[in-house]
């Protein structure tokens, strides 16, 4: 399914693919690039993007983003997302970037927003706290004002990558006596403070994607509030918006669609009476995306139009992770015995892996998908919130 | 319907919950996953000098006589300790064929050293292309002498890396998916043209590729009786996995209920939240409906009813979907802490995931179901 596209946008899309296609790294093109890429090979991408100048098609003109329609950036995320290149990381660019240029001081835009650009900083997201997942409100790390310093002290969990990060943007107390919402700041620190520690969690899938992250009388210069005091979490809602809307994620499910169909063409005979459930199977999660593709592209559709898309990315949200989330799991089932077997993390070739390589990840993405639903406010979460939004229950 | 157990049983299932309360406890689990040979030699000692490893064996092998009831006793706690060593390869699968299939001089060769707890078995029937179909072999024994002389693949064989014998299904004669043309056999894991190698499961056991490249093995049953005897082994293994399942089964919503009890969020326990008040009710009724459904093949099993192999695919099938609905949600319930390797309820998910491959998938075993009654 394609948006009708004038012949302008039409010619955008053609040399975005063919971009692509001249410019991909090969050495990106890993068995599992989210768990297998180096930080320095996870950056080969971004700096391309950077010297091309769409490393960051969301952002305006002024602060070095492309100065795309709606309609190109969509087109840029479908040409992207479909060829299975790496995203540049969402939280330097999709999430830190705009609330800096949105809420930050000349003097932050100036400071952060080119080393984001280029790559040079890599952000992570200070949010949850053990005690303050889906509830973010009640988060607990203080940060108390000592002449031109916050002192920072907490604890903040599910940290995406926070063993590559430079900084981390985090929500903090500041004012421990208002309402849950009205005590939060948003808070820029340097990972390399005194008093920053962090400390791996490994997942089932095996692998290091999440960590904790202690802060111990942590010292972060005043000049790094965003915005006013107190006034976070609202820049911390604009930020939570702007996560959810990439998150139907059709490219990847068109793309993983493809791969088990070759699977279940190469493991089941078609005389397997198992080859016609897959097939159907397969048939029914096509029909998932294609409803949600032709939904993306009439909200897209609405938003080139300027009508404001609302909770829709709610709805992206639930239905593109639970999307996936059947298509790994029937990925898994394809490769019926070798659904057994796990590759050893850190990935290695020296490990053994049996059967065929295109079944070599399956197990690891099943397990690693089952967090689509409870990350990024989990799925109940955004339920309540197209409840009340949308439903006005 | 409802098992009454013998004082016997009690006696039985009371002790392995001592043993495994106070000696397998989950940060005992990880150790022993994490160790050079990633199960216990010692654990394994201990369960044969408990009597677990003669359990389920007739008394006239040298066992206790207990049968599929006192394999599922076991299992169940097993399944609460995600114990890792290989009592269903061994015991029920390996066990049960040499029981059912081997001659008197097999028996006594080998059965004593399985209850003695000295000699560990795997069973490999599964080949590339092969899926769940018993009867699909392309592994060929060709006679030798006294003897045979196997060549072929097997893949995912389930605890070959710690195993001393293996049970092989091999051609003897017909085409890839004749029925009457297969037959087992005993080999020495560590024979010589034996290639195996070794990879981890994902729920931290050891499996094998194995290649067989002119391995001498011994018939175990009468050439071409190879299918027969290896549905009748799957439906008992398939009673201890069951058992074993609701054990997991069991444990995660026991974990999950104190979970949400306990957290809090927007004031309040998840618990109190409706949405997820009717999720534990869903899996609460999916534990009952497995547990009962185990009880009921494990009886049917102890009696050896007719249409025993319809109702092991029922349950494992039934049973197999319940274990993926709870576990999902124990997940789910539990968050980004259910992602962690930290806490057990992943651990949980991961045993179930495999216990819904090994001897068929869910979806496999609902359509042969479907089959055999058709075909009554």
């Amino acid at each position: 399914m394609e948006l009708a596209l004038s012949p302008e946008d039409a010619a955008f899309r053609d040399e975005v693919r063919a971009f692509i296609k001249d410019n991909y790294p090969a050495e990106m093109r890993v068995p599992n690039p989210e768990t297998d890429l180096s930080k320095e090979q996870m950056l080969l991408w971004h700096r391309i993007l950077h010297k091309k100048g769409w490393i960051a098609p969301l952002w305006p003109k002024e602060y070095g983003g492309p100065g795309w329609s709606i309609t190109r950036r969509f087109i840029f995320e479908q040409e992207t997302t479909r060829a299975g290149t790496m995203p540049p990381l969402a939280f330097s660019v999709t999430m830190v970037g705009p609330v800096i240029y949105t809420f930050g001081n000349a003097a932050q835009k100036a400071k952060f927003l080119p080393r984001i650009l280029s790559g040079e900083d890599w952000w992570c997201q200070g949010y949850s706290e053990p005690g303050s997942g889906s509830d973010l409100a009640t988060v607990r790390t203080k940060a108390v004002r000592d002449g031109d310093y916050y002192i920072v002290n907490g604890h903040k969990t599910w940290t995406t990558l926070a063993q590559h990060a430079d900084w981390i943007f985090c929500l903090v107390r500041t004012d421990p006596t208002a309402k849950p919402q009205s005590g939060i700041s948003f808070l820029l620190i340097d990972m390399k403070s005194p008093g920053v520690t962090v400390r791996p969690i490994i997942t089932i899938d095996g692998s290091h994607e999440v960590n904790d992250v202690f802060l111990e009388n942590v010292r972060v210069p005043a000049e790094n509030l965003i915005g006013e005091e107190n006034k976070g979490w609202t820049y911390a809602k604009f930020l939570l918006g702007n996560e959810r809307t990439s998150m139907a994620g059709i490219g990847r499910s068109t793309r993983y669609i493809e791969r088990l169909k070759k699977i279940v063409k190469a493991e089941i005979p078609e005389d397997d009476p198992a080859h016609l459930e897959f097939i159907r199977d397969i048939a029914r999660v096509e029909l998932d995306v294609l409803a949600l593709e032709a939904t993306e592209l009439r909200v897209v559709a609405q938003m080139a139009r300027g009508i404001d898309p609302g909770p829709a990315a709610s709805l992206f949200k639930i239905r593109g992770t639970e999307i996936f989330q059947d298509i790994t799991e029937l990925t898994h089932r394809a490769i019926g015995n070798y659904g057994l077997a796990i590759r050893e993390q850190p990935a290695s070739a020296n490990h053994f892996m049996p059967g065929p390589d295109y079944g070599h990840t399956a197990s690891e993405k099943y397990l690693n998908s089952r967090k689509l639903s409870i990350y990024g406010g989990s799925n109940e979460i955004q339920r309540n919130i197209i409840a009340k939004a949308v439903l006005g229950l | 319907m409802d098992i009454q157990f013998t004082e016997e049983q009690e006696l039985l299932r009371s002790s392995v919950q001592r043993l495994l309360r106070d000696r397998y406890d989950f940060d005992a689990r990880r150790r022993i996953v994490a160790s050079e040979d990633g199960f216990s030699r010692k654990h394994w000692a201990e369960f044969a000098e408990l009597g677990l490893l003669a359990a389920p064996f007739s008394e006239a092998v040298g066992g206790l006589g207990g049968g599929p009831l006192s394999t599922m006793i076991i299992m169940q706690e097993f399944g609460r300790h995600l114990v890792v060593e290989p009592f269903v390869e061994t015991v029920v699968v390996a066990g049960g064929l040499l029981e059912q299939a081997g001659s008197d001089a097999q028996r006594q060769a080998f059965i004593a050293d399985i209850i003695a707890g000295s000699k560990l078995w795997a069973l490999a029937w599964s080949e590339k292309g092969s899926r769940f179909d018993l009867a699909t072999v392309t592994t060929t024994a060709r006679r030798d002498g006294d003897g045979y002389v196997l060549t072929g693949e097997k893949t995912a064989v389930m605890a070959a890396p710690w195993a001393d014998y293996l049970i092989v299904s091999a051609r003897t004669s017909g085409h890839r998916h004749d029925r009457g043309g297969v037959s087992l056999f005993v080999i020495d894991r560590h024979a010589a043209n034996l290639d195996l190698q070794s990879f981890r499961t994902i729920d931290g056991r050891r499996a094998a590729e194995i290649n067989l490249r002119g391995v001498r093995g011994e018939l175990l049953g009468k050439e071409g009786d190879g299918v027969a005897a290896l549905e009748a082994c799957r439906n008992r293994a398939i009673g201890a996995l069951c058992a074993e399942a609701v054990g997991a089964i069991g444990e995660l919503n026991d974990a999950t209920l104190d979970y949400s009890k306990t957290r809090k969020q927007f004031g309040v326990t998840i618990g109190s939240f409706q949405v997820l008040q009717h999720r534990m009710v869903d899996m609460f009724i999916a534990h009952q409906e497995a547990l009962s459904l185990m009880q009921h093949l494990s009886l049917s099993l102890a009696d050896d009813d007719a249409g025993i192999s319809r109702l092991a695919s029922g349950a494992k099938s039934k049973i197999g979907y319940a274990g993926k609905v709870v576990a999902d949600q124990a997940v789910q319930l539990h968050g980004g802490m259910g992602m962690t390797d930290e806490l057990n309820v992943g651990h949980y998910f991961k045993r179930i995931s495999s216990i819904n491959i090994q001897f068929g998938d869910p979806a496999y075993h609902v359509l042969r179901y479907a089959q055999l009654d058709a075909a009554a």
